[in-house]
């Protein structure tokens, strides 16, 4: 994968054929690598402005020239949005909701794909086509229906109305029967034979099997549902009820302009997927790669 | 093994042991299966149904035939919102790749710096979009941003009639392509290093390399980034709103944005609903268009 291959790196392997990267790397030198890095720096750069902002008090955020780095710095910014927004509670929430998609996403998903890829039963090929047609499916675009049927179970402003829209995602079920198909039938046929029960070959057979995808299926669904902005901001009308994501819209206006405040609430929700991030680098790329079909 | 079992050797016993089996499966696909077709499926029926009705937003309307669909033809705000949907899909899905494509060749030929500048590259698609609109509002800020600090322009960036759309763009390009990046590394390591040694010994050199080897080696990946951001990009949504609530006068006004103000601001579910028909169809279209195009190309 692209984050543990490093092809060419050390030139003394069993086939000297250069690849791509290291004839891209001879050719233009050290000026385009120095270019590559500054472009990267830039990229970033609104972050890195957003994070210093959030630490200047409110008289210095429009400093004219600004200020690369604060030159008083202070975190009243921060302990003023603690203090003042619910922004504890949409943390809380967040993790919850997003904690509690996660966990049923995968459990849904690897029951029904363990049942699609090892067992025989009536209507397989018709669930199977069934489940690849939700790809085509966009829910924004039958978000009135949803809204309509959510509000009749009674399921606005109540976390199992954010919850359950989204445990109807195809794409684990896809990825695990393909997991799944992988592995040689007779594995789970012998432990049958000694007794096994389905869920027993399932849980400890076939599912450590597929330890990694899990992990990396697990992050990038908790990240998707932490970011998921459409459907807590419908159907979340309390704000003691909201994510973080939606919540830190919701206050920006009571700050009135006060870009200390707002870009401190904007950190506040930044942070803990950059900290995800950082930690879980590879499986977050493995993940990305396998829900968009790379892989 | 068992599957090897002439059809003969089944005895009661074993009978009985496939109809357990088709027990367990039942228990094991119908907890995903019903809230999939009570969430996806049935959601997708209905908004059908009620593009033929003047529904408001508890669901209860009367038939109306065609009636919403005759108004969407003849709605200007419609065909605004569609023609900014399309100029808005101009302005990222094929940038956005082209940028993903060159960041990629310039961060694969890295070596040790590699992970961590595809990290850098990577790290805003992992944030909220809220936390990237708050970023965006704030550098582009019409008094006090940073680029226009700087640069000294004076352009109210979000709420300018011209450069709203681009501005939202640029925005999304900054947010998204670090995904772009991503999968062109992932295709451009799978492509064999034997086959630049082979076109090498044949006398190619540079962008002869790049446009025999790479460019059509790397297709079924760009295209797959194409679909993609085709796709995300029709259902534009949660940007436009956080930046410019699709002002200034409509000028960015999105298809989905248009389905929400009258779904959920003018409590007219039936014509919001036939708004989400046409994107649905729109994006089975270009989701066939391409899939076809795909299959062509990678064999």
């Amino acid at each position: 994968m692209t984050t543990t291959t490093r092809p060419g790196g050390t030139a003394t392997g069993t086939r000297p054929a250069p690849t791509l990267a290291t004839r891209l790397r001879r050719a233009p030198g050290v000026a385009v690598t120095v270019l590559t890095v500054l472009l990267a720096l830039l990229w970033v750069f609104p972050l890195y402005w957003a994070a210093i902002t959030s630490f200047k008090p409110e008289q210095e955020t429009i400093a004219n020239p600004p200020t690369l780095w604060p030159q008083t710095f202070d975190v009243s910014a921060y302990t003023y949005i603690f203090q003042n927004s619910p922004i504890v509670r949409w943390y809380l929430n967040s993790v919850f909701t997003s904690g509690a998609i996660t966990v049923l996403v995968l459990l849904l998903s690897v029951l029904c794909a363990f049942a699609l890829s090892q067992l025989q039963f009536r209507g397989r090929t018709w669930l199977y086509w069934l489940v690849m047609a939700g790809f085509m499916l966009p829910f924004q675009a039958s978000i009135i229906p949803l809204f309509i049927l959510v509000n009749r179970l009674g399921l606005v402003n109540d976390n199992l109305g954010l919850i359950l829209p989204q445990l109807a995602a195809p794409i684990a079920v896809v990825i695990y029967k393909q997991f799944f198909d992988q592995i040689p039938r007779d594995l789970g046929d012998a432990a049958r034979i000694d007794g096994a029960g389905e869920l027993r070959v399932l849980f400890s057979i076939f599912l450590p099997l597929n330890w990694s995808i899990t992990v990396s299926l697990a992050i990038v669904t908790f990240i998707a549902a932490w970011n998921n902005f459409l459907w807590p901001f419908i159907v979340m009308n309390d704000t003691s009820k909201l994510t973080i994501p939606v919540g830190i819209t919701q206050v920006q206006s009571a700050y009135g302009v006060a870009y200390a405040k707002t870009m401190a609430s904007a950190m506040a929700a930044a942070v803990p997927m950059v900290i995800a991030y950082l930690l879980f680098q590879r499986r977050v790329t493995e993940g990305v790669m396998a829900t968009s079909g790379l892989k | 093994m068992l599957d090897t079992l002439p059809p003969a050797a089944r005895t009661p016993e074993r009978r009985l042991l496939d109809r357990r089996r088709a027990g367990t499966a039942a228990l094991l696909v119908l907890p995903f299966l019903i809230l999939y077709l009570l969430f996806l499926i049935y959601p997708t029926l209905r908004v059908v149904q009620l593009s033929f009705t003047n529904a408001d937003l508890t669901g209860a309307g009367a038939w109306v035939g065609l009636q919403n669909y005759t108004r969407l033809l003849r709605d200007p705000t419609f065909w605004t919102a569609l023609l900014n949907t399309v100029l808005f899909i101009l302005l990222t899905a094929v940038p956005n790749t082209v940028v993903g494509l060159v960041l990629a060749l310039l961060v694969v030929r890295l070596n040790r710096l590699k992970n961590v500048v595809l990290a850098l590259f990577f790290l805003p698609f992992v944030l909220p979009v809220s936390v990237v609109t708050n970023v965006w509002n704030w550098v582009l800020d019409a008094n006090f941003g940073l680029v226009n600090t700087l640069t000294g322009s004076t352009v109210a960036w979000f709420q300018d009639p011209v450069w709203a759309l681009p501005a939202v763009a640029l925005v999304t390009i900054w947010w998204t392509v670090g995904f772009n990046v991503l999968l062109f590394i992932a295709g451009l390591q799978g492509i064999p290093a034997e086959i630049y040694e082979a076109a090498s010994l044949d006398g190619a050199a540079g962008q002869r390399l790049f446009w025999s080897i790479t460019w059509p080696n790397l297709w079924p990946v760009t295209s797959l980034i194409l679909l993609l951001q085709l796709i995300a990009q029709f259902k534009i949504f949660d940007q436009i709103y956080l930046l410019t609530q699709g002002g200034p006068f409509d000028k960015t006004l999105v298809l989905l944005l248009y389905s929400y103000r009258e779904g959920f601001q003018q409590q007219h579910g039936g014509y919001s609903s036939t708004i989400g028909v046409v994107l649905m169809l729109v994006i089975a279209l270009v989701t066939a268009v391409q899939a076809r195009l795909t299959r062509r190309g990678s064999v």
